[in-house]
């Protein structure tokens, strides 16, 4: 009783304003609006939710984990991409929330976008470790792994954080305007298995290297600025660029395999 | 992704900021040049023919011509293609950007040729 007290004092109403459009009619778009009640916990996504359940039933969003590990909920929440599970009403400070699908994306429905596109721009970046040695996938010569120092993962492992939202893709100016740019996603991406050292791909570069490639980005570094998991999708671009103009030298020296036996003793040891 | 071309975009952005960095320091050799005088002075008709017969001056503005003529029409190509992505525009836009600047400069150069009286 004393808890459902308290709950109801700190129950606080917020106006959503949703917007609402489905591809397979030509309705056109308009915004609705939901008065919402929310504690200081709670999310957009949580808001969004309760007018699904007890409001609206129609309104159509795209969410998994809720805890900004899937990249699904991604949104416009007051003009600004942002994952809706990650973003809580009080933090906002405003009296109404707006809801909007991501730009550079085609809409589906509601706040529900295609990501075809931007899943195509990230495959054509070749997204896996290639090697010239066929050993590895060879399993009867043993399994082997790759030795690399923490100053070797330093390298990438910011960019390996990404977790293909497309927040960064619908912040970019660019892709705004051309879209065969692949995206600050895609090409952070690609510098993240540019800079390897399990990596042997030669072609990385040309992939890139495009009238539509890494030399549009403009570095406004919007897609930086948006990233929910600290990715700096910017810095990845210059630095791959730097690599291109030959500013910066690549004096990668290849992972040194190791073959890890089956023996306990052994097992893992250089 | 990528396609054929006789440049890699990178080669051709090299040439885009070698030639943007140039041309910052010799259109600045070319403003201190005539600061040498007072600025009124600069523009008359006879201190302008002087000039041309000047060959360093001449050679600084031929520089200033070229440089100008590639990192320009290189920037212009650079905005067009962002406006629309196709095959058939992308090429439109490449041979007509390089022909405005192969013909600046040709112009450019013959004025320069007939002012300087070779």
């Amino acid at each position: 009783m004393n808890n459902t007290t308290i709950d109801n004092k700190n129950e606080r109403r917020i106006t959503l304003k949703v917007y609402r459009e489905n591809r397979g009619q030509d309705s056109g778009s308009h915004h609705d609006t939901f008065e919402v009640p929310y504690k200081k916990w709670t999310t957009v996504l949580d808001a969004l939710l309760y007018v699904k359940s007890y409001m609206d039933p129609s309104v159509a969003i795209r969410y998994s984990c809720r805890m900004a590990s899937c990249g699904s909920c991604g949104m416009k929440i007051n003009g600004v991409p942002k994952l809706a599970c990650y973003t809580k009403i009080s933090e906002l400070e405003t009296s109404t929330v707006e809801c909007e699908p991501l730009p550079n994306f085609p809409i589906i429905r509601d706040l529900v976008t295609d990501f075809s596109r931007f899943f195509n721009h990230h495959k054509s970046m070749q997204p896996y470790i290639q090697t010239n040695d066929s050993t590895e996938a060879d399993n009867s010569k043993g399994t082997f792994s790759f030795y690399q120092s923490p100053e070797d993962v330093d390298k990438y492992l910011q960019f390996s954080y990404c977790i293909k939202c497309g927040l960064c893709y619908s912040a970019c100016p660019t892709v705004g305007t051309d879209l065969n740019f692949p995206g600050p996603q895609a090409l952070a991406q690609q510098y993240r298995y540019f800079a390897d050292t399990r990596d042997e791909s030669k072609k990385r570069l040309d992939i890139v290297d495009d009238r539509h490639g890494i030399w549009r980005c403009h570095f406004a570094g919007s897609c930086s600025k948006v990233c929910p998991k600290g990715v700096d999708p910017a810095l990845g671009i210059q630095l791959l660029r730097s690599y291109m103009l030959g500013i910066s030298k690549n004096d990668k020296i290849p992972a040194k395999k190791i073959e890890i036996n089956d023996d306990n003793n052994n097992n893992g040891k250089i | 992704m990528a396609s054929r071309t006789i440049l890699k975009e990178s080669q051709i952005m090299k040439i885009h900021y070698i030639t943007g960095i140039a041309a910052i320091f010799v259109v600045a050799l070319h403003i201190m040049m005539r600061l040498v005088v007072p600025f009124e002075q600069s523009l008359e008709y006879d201190y302008i023919i002087a000039n041309y017969k000047n060959i360093i001056y001449v050679l600084i503005l031929e520089s200033i011509l070229v440089l100008i003529s590639v990192h320009g029409f290189n920037g212009i190509r650079i905005i067009l293609l962002e406006l629309r992505q196709s095959r058939a525009w992308e090429n439109m836009v490449t041979v007509v950007t390089i022909s405005a600047m192969i013909g600046l400069i040709a112009y450019g150069t013959r004025t320069i040729i007939l002012a300087n009286g070779l």
